[in-house]
């Protein structure tokens, strides 16, 4: 029985020879992740259950967890400080040594740590306490995203219900022109499937594209598998894959892949090289137009940050867009981890930014979920490399905000209106 | 399982988590507070309406966005016993069911079209009927999965003790 790289890796932590959609089975996990929200959500079900009398001694493998702290980070006041030393406590009470604290050492979105720190490898079941975990199974992973409940249950069982998925296959053939970015991509594929198109599916990525794709790239596709509702995002590994994890673990792996003639619920072909810089409208990531549509659109601020939008090449191509030009709306580019931040700054992008007139500041998902650091008021406009433009998401709920490449927010800054990169004099 | 009895909360499709429970109440951890501010994104009279036992009934992929718990929790703690949609997403979809906090109910588009706001609406989950007593209307819902119903009926996937497998 064929079984593609989603049904294979869930069959093998189920213990089973083979799975089909549709089958519900309990799989054991191999890596769990909670951040400076889901933890303190789970460390409260910790409490609830030892108020009902039940003892939790210890985790089921300590070593296998890892926390991060990246929302409300730096404190944003007394409670979400509050909230890192309740994630403290955790830590140190459960004897978890991976964990990535704000403000020492390599820090930044848990998202950005799962492929910089290479915590997660090919073949791993992952499940973190955000929605975006999905972004890892572009290691091919099969990586979910789920609340705190099944969090805290993962950290005490390392087991998990899944019902196993149909799988979306998206082959992109040819070549991204150099206007357009891995984010024009998912772009369209949200806008033709809409924000439930990829509901209770995994969405897959192939074709010559995604393998001429930069690791960094790639996550931007998996990432905002979430945007379609997306059970997981997966990408079949590859050598880029291996030699990029190989750079940062010597943790060895065998990596799964899909089988030969494994079936797919549908198959969607792209033809990159026909990519335009697109943009997606308030207030839905599906609702999406060419960026040349609304070439009027005046705006008050560029957001370059997040999971899925200030990696480093994200951040080369705003640097390469803002040399000898200046910023003329506020802009905010926020390095995803500090040791992109790191590399930005060796290779002189950090430079580039400053001198274009942008702030550039600390790893945080802060503005993106409209929390603090930047966030929008009434009637306030803003285009950002991000992944969510509902209603009130990065601040009051009649701020706007369009979703677009790096390049594309970065050409924006420069004029202050939307502006197709290959518009820019 | 019971019979539950409620007024209608009407809303349209794609109701995200970040109109159920805005992203700068999330380091909120009472759960009170949280529902102080629930569907604040989306109706800011929700708080004021609401009566414990009240029903949300909205369009296609209820709850889709982010995986915050404290969205069925700002729900469950404003007084809602269950959602009732066409689709759900997924994450809102298991923690409402792994975390016990309410029922999230798959009704069809046409009985989605039908219910309006402030219906009275009496679920009888074991038999899988709605009856809408302000219009002596009766729908069905679709039947929880095997999993999920095991898991309700466990009071949450904490206290769920799956079979051998």
């Amino acid at each position: 029985m064929t079984m593609t790289i989603t049904e294979k890796i869930i069959a093998r932590a189920a213990g089973k020879d083979s799975v089909s959609p549709g089958d519900v089975v309990f799989a054991n996990v191999d890596k769990v992740m909670v951040h400076d929200v889901s933890g303190p959500g789970v460390a409260t079900i910790f409490n609830d259950l030892e108020k009902e009398g039940h003892k939790i001694d210890k985790l089921w493998d300590p070593s296998r967890i890892w926390v991060a702290e990246d929302h409300f980070v730096p404190a944003s006041d007394k409670q979400a400080a509050q909230n890192i030393g309740t994630l403290e406590d955790f830590v140190k009470r459960f004897h978890i040594s991976k964990h990535f604290k704000y403000g020492i050492g390599q820090f930044g979105i848990c998202h950005t740590l799962s492929h910089e720190e290479a915590l997660v490898l090919p073949g791993e079941v992952y499940v973190g306490g955000d929605s975006h975990t999905n972004t890892t199974g572009a290691l091919g992973a099969f990586a979910v995203g789920m609340g705190h409940t099944d969090v805290a249950y993962v950290m005490l069982n390392g087991t998990i219900w899944f019902r196993v998925p149909e799988t979306l296959l998206f082959k992109i053939n040819g070549r991204l022109p150099d206007y357009a970015m891995a984010k024009d991509m998912i772009l369209r594929i949200i806008g033709d499937i809409g924000t439930d198109g990829g509901a209770y599916y995994a969405m897959q990525f192939d074709g010559s594209a995604v393998r001429e794709m930069a690791m960094d790239e790639r996550i931007t596709l998996t990432n905002m598998t979430t945007e379609a509702g997306a059970k997981n995002g997966v990408i079949d590994p590859d050598e880029k894959t291996v030699e990029y994890l190989k750079a940062r673990t010597s943790e060895k792996f065998t990596p799964v892949h899909g089988d030969k003639g494994a079936e797919y619920a549908k198959v969607y072909e792209y033809e990159a090289g026909k990519m335009v810089p697109l943009v997606a409208k308030p207030y839905s990531p599906a609702n999406v137009v060419e960026a040349r549509e609304l070439t009027g659109v005046e705006l008050d601020k560029a957001y370059v940050g997040s999971c899925t939008g200030a990696k480093l090449t994200d951040l080369r191509e705003v640097a390469k867009i803002l040399k000898g030009r200046k910023v003329k709306i506020r802009t905010e580019i926020l390095p995803a981890a500090q040791s992109i931040f790191m590399q930005a700054l060796k290779e002189g992008l950090v430079q580039i930014f400053m001198e274009s007139g942008a702030l550039v500041g600390p790893p945080t998902c802060g503005a993106c979920c409209g929390a603090h650091m930047g966030v929008l008021r009434k009637n306030e406009v803003c285009i950002s490399t991000t992944n969510r433009n509902f209603p009130g998401r990065m601040g009051d709920k009649e701020s706007k905000t369009y979703l677009a490449s790096p390049k594309t927010a970065a050409a924006s800054a420069v004029t202050g209106r939307i502006t197709d990169p290959r518009d820019l004099r | 399982m019971t019979i539950l009895r409620g007024r209608v909360h009407k809303y349209g499709a794609n109701i995200d988590t970040d109109v159920i429970i805005p992203g700068a109440y999330l380091k909120e951890m009472d759960p009170k507070k949280l529902a102080t501010h629930a569907m604040e994104g989306v109706d800011s009279e929700f708080t004021k309406k609401v009566k414990p036992g009240d029903f949300v009934v909205a369009g296609r992929n209820f709850g889709c966005g982010s995986s915050r718990e404290h969205a069925p929790i700002a729900l469950k703690y404003s007084g809602i016993k269950a959602v009732l949609a066409p689709t759900f997403a997924r994450i809102f979809y298991r923690n409402a069911v792994d975390g016990s906090h309410l029922l999230p109910i798959e009704i069809t588009d046409d009985a989605y079209s039908k219910i309006e706001k402030d219906d009275e609406l009496e679920i009888d989950l074991q038999n899988g009927q709605i009856k809408n007593l302000s219009r002596g209307a009766s729908y069905t819902m679709k039947p929880f999965p095997d999993i999920v119903l095991k898991i309700i009926q466990a009071g949450g996937l904490m206290n769920y003790k799956p079979d051998k497998h």
